[in-house]
C-alpha cells in the first residue's frame, strides 16, 4: 500500500436533506435565502472515506495528506470547517458568487488537481441540491484520469485501488491505477460525527482562498434555466363502489393495468 | 365493500429524503437570537433565519463555532437519544452504551479541562449543547448533566493527583460519576446535612446516608458531602469516594414519575473507609464547592427543560398541522395561534435568561448565584408549563405513552424540586435583593 498520499476531496454546500423545499417566487430556483444549509451528504461520505483512508495509513506508519476543497460563496466556509472537524487537514476555498454549473466546477478542480497533485480526488457521485451527477465525470474526462463511480467499498494497494461499484441489478468491481477520480455512493461508510474538541480545533487548521480569476478558468453557464416549478400536488383518494369499478379506474384513470 | 383507492401514480421527488448520516425527523426551530443584555457575548442562534438576525457588532468565528456545537448535539440527540427515548422511558433502561458513544464526541466532560480529556468549553457553549440534547432525551441529558458537574468539581478543586486519578475515566464515561448532598433529613436545609467524616489516622470514616442519588448504585464514583467539623455550612467537607470502598451499599432503585433513563438510590454510609488523599480541596470547604457546582447545576437543568419546551413545541407543531377537527386543522384556529406564540415566547424568554446566567458563571460575575437561582426557577416553571401547553394542544393523545410530549411532561416535571426547589431559588434571589 502506498504509504504517502494526498486525497483531494470535493465538498458541496447545499439546502440541507431534512429542509423542506421551496420555489422561489420567481419560479426561477430553489429558494434558498434563509434555508439551513450543509454539507452535501455524499460528500460527507467522501470526507469520511478519506478519514477512514489516512486513519489505516497511519497505522502502517504511512500518512494521507487530506485536503478538502468547495466551490461557491463564502458560505461554503462553513461546510469546509465541517470537514476539517471530521478530520480533515486543510481546505481550499475557491470562492464564486456565480452560478457554477457541473463543468465549470470540474474546470475549477482541474485548476486544483493541477496545484496539489493528489492521488486520488473523491466527489459525492451527486449533489442533494440538483441531482447533476456529472462533474466527478466530467473532472476526470478533464484531467484524462480513470475514474471508479458510484463507489460501495474501496480497498488500497500499491498505487490502485479495487473499487467495488453500485450498477444496476449489482454491483461491479474494478481496479484502478492512481491517480484516479472516485465517486461516492450511498453505501460506502456512515460518517463519523466530529467531536467537539474536534470542532473547536478546526478553526485552527489552514484554510487557503483562491478566485476563478486566479486559476484562470471561464465559469459561465453552458445551460439555461428556463421554469424550476413544484410536482403537481398529490390528489386525495377516492371511494370506489365495486372490484369492476376498481379495475375500471386502474385500466383507464390510473393507466396502471 | 367499498375500497379505498389512489389514483395517482406520481413518484415521490427524487430529492433523496434518506442518508446514511440522515436525521430523519424535520427540524423546526423556535429559537431566535438573543438580544444581548448585559454581558456583551455572542448571541446564540438556532433559527432558518439566523443569518438575517445576527447582530453585527458579535464575532462571527464565535457565531459559527457554536452553532457547530449545538448542530452536533441536535444531530446526536435525534438520532441517538429520540428513537430510543420512550423505550427507556419506559424499560428504566440506563443507556450505558450511548452515554459512552457521546462520551467519544466530548459529552463526558464538557467544561472539563483539555489534559484530562475534557472538551474545555465554557458554560454557554455546555447549556446550548444540553438544550439541544434534552430534545432528544431530558433523562439522560440530566444525567450526562450531573456527571459533567461531578467532573467539573474535582477538576476545579481536586488535587493534581486526583485529577488525573479520577478524570481522564470520567470525561471517557469508562466511569461514572454522581452527586451527593441531600440526605433524608436534608433536602432545602441542605447546610443541616448529618453524615459525619471523622478522621481516623490516613483514613476518613464516613456515617450517613444520602438520599435521591442520580445514578446511585451504577456510578463507580461518588462525589459526597460530609462533616468534618461542627453545625453550619462551614463544618462540612468533600469526599470522592469510589463504589468499592469498604462500608459502602445502596437502597433500593426507586421508582420515578419521569427520569427513568437514570436508576435513582440511596447512597448509604457504614463505617465508609475513604482515604485522606480523597479529601477534596480543605477541610471546612464542601459547602462552599456544593454551592459552586450547584450554580452550574441550575443551569444544565435550566438547558434541560429548555430542550423539553422547544422539543414539546416541535410536537405540537407538527401535531396542529396534520389533527382536524370540524374540518379544518387545527393550526387554523386562533386559539391555537395564540397557544403556540405564547409557548414560544415563554420558551424564548426561559433561554435568555439561562443563557445569560451561563455567560455570568463564564465571567465569574459576584451575582451569579442569584441570576443562576432566578434563570432556574423561571425556565424549569415556564418550560414544563410549556410541556403542558403541548400536552394539551395534543388532546386525547398527548396523554397516551404512544406519542412523546407525556415524557417531556414528566421528565421536567422534576427540574422545579432538584438541584434546589424552585422555593429555595426564590431565597437565593430574594437573599439577595434585601441583603445590605
Amino acid at each position: 500500500m502506498s504509504s504517502n498520499l494526498r486525497i483531494l476531496v470535493a465538498c458541496k454546500r447545499v439546502v440541507d436533506y431534512a429542509v423542506k423545499i421551496r420555489v422561489n417566487a420567481a419560479g426561477s430556483a430553489v429558494e434558498t435565502a434563509n434555508v439551513k444549509h450543509s454539507m452535501n451528504p455524499f460528500d460527507e461520505i467522501g470526507t469520511e472515506q478519506a478519514i477512514q483512508i489516512k486513519e489505516a495509513l497511519a497505522k502502517n506508519k504511512g500518512n494521507a495528506d487530506v485536503v478538502v476543497v468547495s466551490c461557491g460563496p463564502a458560505k461554503a466556509q462553513e461546510t469546509l470547517r465541517t470537514a476539517l472537524a471530521m478530520g480533515a487537514d486543510r481546505a481550499i476555498h475557491v470562492e464564486s458568487d456565480e452560478e457554477l454549473q457541473p463543468l465549470a466546477v470540474a474546470k475549477l478542480l482541474k485548476a486544483v488537481v493541477e496545484k496539489e497533485k493528489p492521488d486520488i480526488v473523491i466527489l459525492g457521485k451527486q449533489a442533494i441540491d440538483d441531482d447533476s451527477n456529472q462533474t466527478g465525470q466530467m473532472l476526470a474526462g478533464l484531467l484524462n484520469w480513470p475514474q471508479a463511480t458510484f463507489a460501495s467499498k474501496v480497498e488500497l494497494a500499491e498505487k490502485a485501488m479495487t473499487v467495488t461499484r453500485e450498477i444496476d441489478g449489482g454491483v461491479e468491481t474494478i481496479k484502478t491505477p492512481l491517480p484516479a477520480i472516485l465517486t461516492t455512493d450511498l453505501r460506502l461508510n456512515v460518517p463519523r460525527y466530529a467531536s467537539l474538541p474536534n470542532i473547536m480545533k478546526a478553526k485552527k487548521k489552514p484554510l487557503a482562498k483562491l478566485t476563478v480569476a486566479e486559476l484562470g478558468v471561464d465559469v459561465k453557464p453552458r445551460l439555461e434555466t428556463l421554469k424550476v416549478a413544484e410536482p403537481p400536488k398529490r390528489q386525495g383518494g377516492k371511494l370506489v363502489e365495486s372490484v369492476d369499478d376498481l379495475v375500471d379506474k386502474l385500466k383507464n384513470e390510473a393507466k396502471v393495468l | 365493500m367499498a375500497t379505498l383507492l389512489s389514483i395517482v401514480t406520481r413518484r415521490a421527488p427524487a430529492r433523496l429524503r434518506s442518508v446514511a448520516s440522515a436525521v430523519s425527523s424535520q427540524i423546526r426551530h423556535i429559537s431566535t437570537t438573543p438580544l444581548d443584555l448585559t454581558c456583551g457575548r455572542v448571541p446564540l442562534v438556532h433559527i432558518r433565519s439566523q443569518e438575517a438576525n445576527i447582530s453585527p457588532s458579535d464575532a462571527p468565528t464565535m457565531i459559527d463555532e457554536q452553532k457547530e456545537l449545538q448542530s452536533l448535539a441536535r444531530a446526536f440527540a435525534d438520532k441517538e437519544f429520540a428513537p430510543k427515548m420512550q423505550e427507556w422511558d419506559e424499560n428504566q433502561h440506563f443507556p450505558i452504551d450511548v452515554l459512552r458513544k457521546g462520551a467519544e464526541l466530548g459529552f463526558g466532560g464538557l467544561y472539563t479541562r483539555e489534559d484530562v480529556g475534557g472538551s474545555g468549553l465554557g458554560r454557554l457553549e455546555t447549556s446550548v449543547i444540553f438544550e439541544a440534547l434534552a430534545t432528544g432525551d431530558v433523562s439522560t441529558t440530566a444525567y450526562i448533566s450531573i456527571h459533567n458537574m461531578c467532573a467539573w468539581m474535582i477538576d476545579v478543586f481536586g488535587s493534581e493527583e486526583q485529577r488525573q486519578k479520577y478524570l481522564p475515566k470520567l470525561t471517557s464515561m469508562e466511569n461514572f460519576a454522581s452527586y451527593c448532598l441531600t440526605e433524608p433529613g436534608a433536602g432545602s436545609d441542605a447546610a443541616g446535612l448529618s453524615t459525619t467524616a471523622v478522621k481516623k489516622g490516613s483514613h476518613y470514616v464516613l456515617n450517613g446516608s444520602k438520599a435521591f442519588i442520580s445514578g446511585g448504585g451504577s456510578s463507580d464514583i461518588y462525589v459526597i458531602m460530609a462533616r468534618t467539623g461542627g453545625i453550619g455550612p462551614k463544618g462540612i467537607s468533600c469526599f470522592i469516594v469510589e463504589k468499592g470502598f469498604k462500608g459502602l451499599s445502596f437502597g433500593k432503585k426507586e421508582n420515578k414519575l419521569g427520569w427513568n433513563s437514570q436508576p435513582t438510590r440511596a447512597v448509604i454510609m457504614e463505617d465508609c473507609e475513604v482515604p485522606a488523599e480523597n479529601l477534596v480541596g480543605a477541610e471546612g470547604q464542601g459547602f462552599s464547592i456544593a454551592m459552586k457546582g450547584l450554580n452550574g447545576g441550575r443551569i444544565n437543568i435550566g438547558s434541560c427543560s429548555l430542550g423539553a419546551a422547544q422539543a414539546s413545541i416541535e410536537a405540537a407543531i407538527e401535531h396542529v398541522k396534520v389533527r382536524k377537527q370540524f374540518n379544518q386543522a387545527l393550526a387554523n384556529f386562533q386559539n391555537t395561534q395564540f397557544k403556540l406564540a405564547d409557548m414560544a415566547t415563554s420558551l424564548l424568554s426561559s433561554r435568555l435568561m439561562v443563557r445569560q446566567a451561563a455567560r455570568m458563571l463564564d465571567q465569574n460575575h459576584p451575582d451569579v448565584a442569584s441570576y443562576c437561582a432566578m434563570a432556574k426557577l423561571h425556565s424549569t416553571d415556564e418550560c414544563f408549563k410549556i410541556c403542558d401547553d403541548s400536552m394539551q394542544l395534543h388532546g386525547g393523545y398527548g396523554y397516551l405513552k404512544d406519542y412523546k410530549v407525556n415524557v417531556y411532561f414528566r421528565d421536567s416535571r422534576v427540574h422545579r424540586i432538584l438541584e434546589g426547589t424552585n422555593e429555595v431559588m426564590r431565597m437565593v434571589a430574594s437573599r439577595a435583593l434585601l441583603s445590605e
